[in-house]
């Protein structure tokens, strides 16, 4: 788990304000694949992952917030290995056999990709920090 | 004996009953370790690993089994308490008496989703949320703010008509009934009813709004109606799954029930339609 970051003791309010230069939950390495911030809510994503294999690593601020996501080993991840980060906190996520994805915050909606689930996310948490996973 | 009734036809003193028995299960915490017990299963329960609650053949057994535990719970508070059902293909708005502030009280605000009326409203103090996956701590609700409508009864009737209980691969991707009302297929019953509230129950730690309770007394009601119409069918598989709970094979958490256990709802309760 990344350490706790100043982020998570902010308020909702705060925290939508406050969004660049967190640091991210991984040491360092994969590449920022779509690192600007998207303003738009689609969710039709041009990197649907498909039924092979494991989706592409994401990085990007998506309304005022950091979220990332990328292939895991082992561990209590049921995302297929992947996991996904919001601000640093990483989401409780898992893909159905049909391919698609849901979060604990939006368990009962499946979306295409974990990108999509973590924008999902975000709308829904509206800026509330997210509880760490135990 | 228990019976559960329409939520629609409750006396206004069946209704206090109820909220006072939830408050108080709430007040000494054991309504906190169902949202827990919920939560843990829902986020281990995965279509290619083992699978007991949810997106399996047992979601049906477990949810029936889990809210008996419930229902005891509540009887052990004021044994005139029964589970009332939602039947939300008739009562299909957010003016619904079931969200009048002397029961579940309404939809949250626009601003933060909170509930502002009725007794699990956050400022009341009776309903601080515990069991969380975000910072909020207060009850919310988007009632239809999802954009789409709760099921019709035609919908209903369409996965009541599947005559087999559940097929391989016994996890989200199956055809029939059990797969068609939890959701992840087709038409879309109990999954959608979760989206329509929004809020906690859109999450993992849905039972976090009493709803929850309602909604599967009815999803529950809809396995015996099935049942009823095809009594030449049963609950599938029958044995040797593997990660998936067969007929006769024990159910966690409890270990000492079976889903055969389970089939018969009058062995526990009955409903005000039996």
């Amino acid at each position: 788990m990344p350490p706790l970051t100043r982020r998570r003791a902010l308020t909702a309010g705060a925290a939508v304000a406050a969004t660049a230069g967190l640091p991210a939950p991984s040491a360092s390495g994969h590449s920022r694949e779509h690192g600007h911030s998207h303003g738009h809510t689609h969710d039709l994503d041009h990197d649907h992952d498909h039924d092979h294999g494991a989706p592409e690593a994401f990085d990007e601020v998506y309304l005022g917030r950091r979220i990332q996501g990328r292939p895991l080993a082992g561990g209590h991840h049921h995302g297929g290995g992947y996991g996904v980060f919001i601000d640093g906190v990483e989401l409780h996520v898992m893909r159905n056999a049909d391919g698609s994805w849901i979060s604990v915050v939006s368990h009962y909606d499946p979306v295409p990709s974990p990108r999509a689930a973590a924008r999902a996310a975000v709308v829904e948490l509206r800026g509330a920090p997210l509880v760490t996973l135990t | 004996m228990t019976v559960r009734k329409n939520q629609a036809t409750l006396t206004a003193d069946e209704k206090r009953r109820l909220v006072a028995a939830l408050v108080e299960l709430k007040r000494n915490g054991r309504y906190d370790a169902f949202v827990t017990t919920h939560n843990a299963f829902i986020m281990g329960d995965t279509d290619t690993g083992a699978r007991t609650g949810h997106r399996s053949p047992s979601f049906l057994p477990w949810h029936r089994r889990f809210l008996i535990e419930f229902e005891r719970a509540l009887q052990s508070v004021d044994s005139s308490v029964a589970l009332p059902y939602w039947d939300w293909t008739a009562d299909r708005s957010p003016r619904s008496s079931l969200w009048a502030p002397d029961f579940l009280g309404g939809t949250g605000r626009s601003l933060d989703g909170r509930v502002l009326d009725g007794p699990f409203a956050a400022s009341t103090g009776n309903w601080p949320l515990t069991v969380r996956v975000d910072g909020r701590t207060y009850l919310r609700r988007s009632l239809g703010g999802g954009g789409r409508d709760l099921p019709t009864r035609a919908e209903v009737d369409s996965v009541l008509a599947m005559s087999t209980y559940d097929m391989a691969p016994w996890n989200s991707a199956s055809d029939g009934f059990r797969n068609h009302l939890e959701g992840w297929r087709g038409v879309n019953l109990h999954n959608r009813v979760h989206v329509w509230v929004g809020g906690q129950m859109a999450t993992g730690v849905s039972p976090n709004d009493p709803v929850f309770w309602l909604h599967h007394a009815y999803v529950d009601k809809l396995w015996a109606e099935w049942q009823r119409r095809h009594p030449g069918s049963g609950y599938l598989p029958t044995g040797g799954t593997p990660d998936v709970v067969d007929l006769k094979e024990p159910m966690r958490p409890w270990n000492d029930v079976r889903p055969a256990d389970l089939l018969d709802h009058r062995a526990y309760y009955t409903f005000d339609t039996d």
